[in-house]
């Protein structure tokens, strides 16, 4: 590979890598939203049950 | 006429404020002459001519960041801004007020600057002067917004010159291109226009930022 | 506020950002063929000048946003100026890196203050950082929101003044480059594709956009449930 050859290729990785951090980001993101509407889940059941 | 009547009120207001403690003022004229003292040990000895010009500009942007963030500081100090919003004018009129103070309170510092820089660096031209009383209009309109904004935050003296240096950019490259270029007239009519801009803007949008 | 309206269109554009970049790609590297002065190098272009572009639209987006925000007073607005104010940063900065490789295919420095676009952007990134700061130091609420979108009005008009003052330095303060190959006379085959990439990049803006936005909303959401329920 020519050094330009190289360098253009590290360009389009770079946005690819940006892309795929965010990707990383917000599957972390998503895994805590979920765990966070299963425990309001949790919470309302309790309440609907809760002063019977 | 009760517009204006308000905005002289308010500078009045100001100028009356800084006139009786003198603190303001006095830390920047200080301020800008001990800069351009260190300017002239920063500086090797074969400098062009032209670079000490570059300094006096980024001098006197340091100094008006000092005098803005003082600005506000004594509303803030005794929550009196509250209570100029509530006041029956114009909001943008406080703009306007505290602006023009604020440029009174640099061409004062800059009546010390300019013949400090001529004694210690270069001559001071006509241009230069021009330049000068340009960007103090731009400064004071996009700085007193800015500071306006400053004193609402947690970070208060850290936020204003994050918010203003990039804005104050384009000012120092007027400033510079009027001061050292052959044509200085283009860089004149960049920095009256930059002016006009952001004038404009800021009194328009003053009242969305002190206000909820 | 119709949830599965707007979950339509962030899939519209991240399907469409899948097609029109992947066809892109497919024709910078495949189909267009090397430039006659600068050969390969010159196809940095088909990413960078789109997300250069891109961030411009980015920040004009939460101009918009922001205009809606002041002039209607609906909160709402504050968060989809933010986002499109993150989406800008990102592409900005993606910007800033793809075009200090291009400086270095085409002059060997990974820096220099003469090239126009790097410049603009390296002053966008530091006014738009500064937007965050502003954030972080007040309080949330209708007077942050207020705050920011003024500020990211600011911002928009700054680009232009900017890019004047960038020019008017050109030769007097910066360097000047004579080299200048941006998008002066492209063939056809050159103008698809980069149009091609260009309506990729800006679909996929779009796409991530929307998500982060749908992200932030039930963040938002989940806030009230918790209050209302605890």
């Amino acid at each position: 590979m020519t050094s330009a050859e190289r360098y253009v290729t590290a360009a389009y990785l770079v946005v690819l890598g940006v892309l795929l951090a965010y990707l990383v980001i917000y599957a972390f993101k998503l895994s805590r939203l979920e765990r966070e509407v299963g425990e309001l889940a949790e919470l309302a059941r309790r309440r609907k049950e809760g002063p019977a | 006429m009760n517009y204006l009547a308000d905005v002289g009120t308010l500078a009045r207001k100001d100028l009356r404020l800084e006139l009786r403690s003198r603190d303001t003022f006095l830390s920047m004229v200080l301020f800008v002459v001990a800069t351009l003292v260190v300017f002239s040990f920063s500086l090797p000895a074969e400098t062009v001519a032209e670079a000490s010009y570059g300094l006096l500009w980024v001098a006197l942007l340091f100094t008006a960041i000092l005098g803005l963030t003082r600005a506000f500081a004594a509303e803030r100090e005794q929550r009196v801004l509250d209570g100029l919003v509530l006041a029956p004018c114009d909001r943008s009129a406080i703009w306007l007020g505290k602006a023009l103070a604020v440029v009174a309170f640099l061409v004062l510092a800059e009546a010390v600057a300019l013949p400090a820089f001529a004694l210690f660096f270069e001559p001071v031209t006509w241009e230069l002067v021009a330049a000068v009383a340009l960007a103090d209009l731009g400064l004071a309109a996009v700085g007193t917004l800015l500071a306006a904004m400053a004193a609402a935050s947690r970070a208060r003296e850290l936020l204003l010159p994050l918010l203003l240096l990039p804005l104050a950019i384009p000012i120092v490259v007027g400033g510079v291109g009027a001061s050292i270029s052959d044509e200085p007239g283009q860089f004149l009519g960049f920095l009256a226009l930059y002016d006009l801009i952001f004038a404009i803007l800021s009194w328009a949008s003053f009242e969305y930022v002190v206000t909820e | 506020m119709s949830t599965s309206l707007r979950n339509n269109t962030a899939v519209a554009l991240a399907v469409a950002a899948f097609v029109l970049l992947l066809g892109g790609l497919a024709l910078a590297f495949y189909w267009v063929p090397d430039a006659p002065l600068e050969g390969f190098r010159q196809r940095i272009f088909y990413i960078h000048v789109p997300v250069a572009l891109t961030a411009y639209a980015c920040f004009g987006w939460a101009a918009w946003k922001a205009l809606r925000l002041l002039s209607t007073r609906d909160q709402r607005y504050d968060l989809e100026s933010y986002t499109a104010v993150h989406m800008g940063v990102i592409f900005g900065i993606l910007t800033l890196v793809t075009g200090s490789i291009w400086a270095r295919t085409s002059w060997g420095v990974w820096w220099s203050w003469g090239e126009r676009q790097l410049v603009l952007f390296l002053v966008l990134f530091l006014f738009y950082s500064a937007y965050f700061m502003l954030r972080y130091s007040v309080e949330p609420g209708p007077r942050r929101a207020s705050m920011s979108a003024v500020y990211a009005l600011f911002g928009v008009v700054l680009i232009p003044v900017s890019f004047l003052a960038i020019r008017l330095a050109e030769g007097l303060i910066h360097p000047v480059v004579f080299d200048r190959d941006i998008g002066s006379n492209l063939a056809g085959s050159q103008l698809l594709t980069f149009a091609v990439c260009l309506a990729g990049t800006l679909a996929l803006a779009g796409a991530l956009y929307a998500n982060e936005l749908t992200g932030k909303r039930i963040d938002a959401r989940l806030s009230e449930l918790r209050e209302a329920l605890e």
